[in-house]
């Protein structure tokens, strides 16, 4: 594959064999897996029925992440407590790992709302201007180096900070901006780029020259590609590089090589611009069907496992389904009331304005 | 417990304050550490605070605006010194597609204490780029509260206020009124940041004008005074929200009124002024509202600075329009 290097980490094939490698080693047991394979699954079913929510017309939009499951859950599975993530807009398996209430996800694809995430404080809210996220995360990472919350002796007492961004987004100013700023600082953060190989239509190579995990090194810190189909690498990747920020050693840069599998956006139509050919050969490399080939082998599950899993997505996708007549709109009186933190005359002026005409029609009807 | 002080030094003691009164304050920009700022406002203070405190930021104003939204995230108050007007366009989407909206996006759970200061208009002899009046593209954007001091004494309460609203302000300094010396009280309570200010008392017309103008405003009524024509000048200092009690209270005693800035003629603050007063004291005022701006052109050569700058004789050109009415 172009821009794959020969470095590209990876602890299990496309076939399901397990490999070693130098510097990285998967810690976790055969359990974890089996609830990681449980994640990327259940994540894959929610996926897969938001988009069908939208083709109902119950939301106005959805990122699907079919392809990035792996990428995302074992990314997600090396946040901790104390931790803070900032997503792009297509994390959905990286909420769902971290407790993200999924409704909240529908809530604003369907415009219920601009975001306001339950856990706010560990999940940051989507961002859809390309590359924005970077810099917060960074100005954040700065913020918990100053507290004195990295680089202790106690481990426990230290935090890090990981950032999501595309392969398109690494072209953005505001991402080489973040990298910069990472650097200069020491700030402890991990930017953790899912090399999806498109920008809706743009490729990569319309990106970048050079494999994108080799410009951290012109950055001045290290830079990872990883097997971002493997969810052992990257589980194994992210540890490391979550742990080198909290004890103080600064940024870094992980290239999760993977692939968007279906559209850019339920707007999108991807057989414009790529061919059936390169999906086929991706196929192959599906981070799902490798991780199960390779528990089934160990005997770690069955079919009774993979279909109580199915039940389980089934009731996943009944739950998402109920949930859409349960979500909320925000009001315009909420609108109003949080324009500012402290409010202005001017605008409780409108919102009366509002609130009369708003009246008019209820006293008509 | 006054002294008389430059609005620059004002600014300088405002910010000190600041940093002293609230651990969570941190200034950061170009050249604002060993330097102490282009301008010098912040001379001393990475000295006296640390170099956690006073950031020296790497030249990239997007980068030092969307990292002061990532400390804001983490509850730090975060100061950022835009070097000059015409720099701050490459922060400009922070500005409004995050600093701005990140309060209502997310029911109110990530207030942005944010403040932008930024060293604004002409009249210094500079390059281009060094000159600018980007405020109304700001007090467009809801979200942002946006003010400018014109006095020693406003530059340090008004920049101590701004630290602590939750809200984002961009704080525009007239850099060239940077040297202007003033008497500051440090001891008398301050008006609040979004009140507008009487400058000075008049009958005939009142002038409605905010940071470098007031100066020019308070000169042309000085002028007219001496030859009979009694001026009020309204200091309006906070543009967004603007105070319209003041304002309008002003000119309904007045019923004459002409808006003066620095900023381009067209969809300037004195749009808005001149349609919301049409709007409230038509039937009081006996002059369509007249405004007095630069005129619609990227701002010119220092050279001709003077040409483009609203002027003593402009202004009071206009009060003589205003009262032929
Ligand atoms: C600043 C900006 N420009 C353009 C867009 C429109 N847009 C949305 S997603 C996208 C492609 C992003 O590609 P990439 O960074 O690779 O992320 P991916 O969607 O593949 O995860 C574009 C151009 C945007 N949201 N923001």
């Amino acid at each position: 594959m172009r821009g794959q290097s020969h470095d590209m980490v990876q602890l299990l094939t496309p076939d399901g064999e397990r490999l070693e490698h130098d510097e990285f080693a998967f810690t976790g047991t055969t359990d974890d897996l089996v609830g990681f394979l449980r994640d990327m699954i259940l994540a894959r079913r929610f996926d897969a029925e938001a988009t069908a929510l939208q083709r109902h017309g119950e939301l106005g939009l959805w990122t699907p992440l079919l392809g990035q499951e792996a990428a995302q859950v074992g990314s997600a599975r090396a946040v901790r407590e104390g931790d803070v993530v900032f997503p792009s807009y297509r994390e959905h398996a990286v909420a769902m790992v971290l407790g993200v209430p999924l409704t909240n996800l529908l809530g604003l694809f369907r415009g219920s709302n601009g975001g306001d995430w339950e856990k706010l404080e560990t999940f940051k809210n989507y961002q859809i201007v390309i590359g924005c996220q970077t810099l917060h995360a960074t100005g954040y990472a700065m913020g918990l180096q100053f507290d004195g919350a990295v680089g202790n002796d106690d481990d426990a007492d230290n935090s890090a900070v990981i950032v999501y961004h595309g392969d398109g987004a690494a072209s953005q100013g505001d991402v080489n901006e973040a990298y910069v700023f990472a650097a200069s600082y020491n700030a402890p953060v991990v930017f953790f780029c899912q090399n999806n190989q498109w920008a809706i239509s743009e490729p990569i190579a319309l990106q970048s020259r050079i494999p994108l995990f080799q410009r951290a090194q012109g950055f001045g810190f290290p830079g990872v590609q990883v097997d971002g189909n493997d969810v052992l690498a990257v589980k194994a990747v992210t540890d490391w590089a979550m742990q080198r920020a909290r004890a103080g050693e600064g940024p870094s840069f992980i290239e999760a090589f993977t692939y968007r599998m279906g559209a850019h956006t339920t707007s999108d139509d991807p057989t414009k611009y790529r061919r059936a050919a390169e999906d086929e050969a991706w196929k192959g490399r599906d981070p799902v069907a490798r991780l199960t080939t390779y528990l089934r082998n160990e005997g770690a599950i069955d079919d009774a496992w993979l279909a109580a899993i199915d039940d389980e997505g089934k009731a996943l996708g009944a739950d998402a389904r109920a949930s859409i007549p349960q979500l909320e709109d925000t009001t315009m009186d909420k609108l109003f009331a949080t324009v500012y933190a402290e409010p202005t005359v001017a605008l409780e002026a409108q919102r009366r304005e509002y609130a009369e005409y708003a009246a008019s029609f209820e006293e008509n009807a | 417990m006054s002294e008389t002080l430059t609005m620059a030094k004002a600014l300088n003691r405002g910010l000190r304050r600041a940093l002293q009164a609230d651990p969570k304050v941190l200034l950061a920009g170009e050249d604002i550490g060993k330097l102490g700022g282009v301008f010098r406002i912040t001379e001393g203070l990475q000295a006296e605070f640390g170099e956690n405190r006073v950031i020296d930021s790497p030249l990239a104003e997007s980068g030092i605006i969307g990292t002061a939204v990532g400390l804001c995230m983490r509850g730090y108050r975060p100061v950022v010194e835009i070097q000059f007007d015409g720099f701050v366009f490459p922060g400009f989407s922070q500005i409004v597609t995050q600093v701005a909206k990140l309060h209502m996006r997310t029911a109110g759970q990530n207030p942005m204490p944010m403040v932008i200061r930024i060293p604004f208009g002409g009249g210094i002899g500079a390059v281009e780029h060094h000159s600018e009046s980007p405020e109304a593209y700001f007090a467009h954007t809801p979200g942002l509260k946006v003010v400018s001091c014109s006095n020693a004494n406003d530059a340090y309460w008004m920049i101590q206020q701004a630290i602590q609203s939750d809200d984002p302000v961009v704080f525009l300094e007239p850099k060239r009124r940077y040297h202007v010396k003033d008497t500051v009280n440090f001891s008398a309570r301050p008006a609040p940041m979004h009140q507008a200010n009487i400058a000075r008392y008049g009958t005939d017309a009142t002038l409605l004008c905010y940071g470098p103008m007031v100066k020019t405003c308070l000169d042309a009524a000085a002028v007219a005074g001496e030859e009979g024509t009694s001026l009020e000048v309204v200091d309006l200092r906070t543009l967004s929200p603007i105070d319209w009690v003041t304002i309008t209270s002003s000119v309904r005693r007045t019923k004459r009124a002409i808006v003066v800035h620095e900023a381009p003629l067209t969809l300037g603050l004195g749009s808005e002024v001149a349609a919301r007063l049409a709007q409230d004291l038509f039937y009081v005022m006996e002059a369509p509202v007249l405004r007095v701006a630069g005129y619609d052109m990227p701002y010119p050569p220092a050279r001709v600075e003077e040409e483009y700058l609203p002027s003593v004789d402009r202004i009071l050109d206009a009060v003589d329009r205003s009262l032929a009415y």
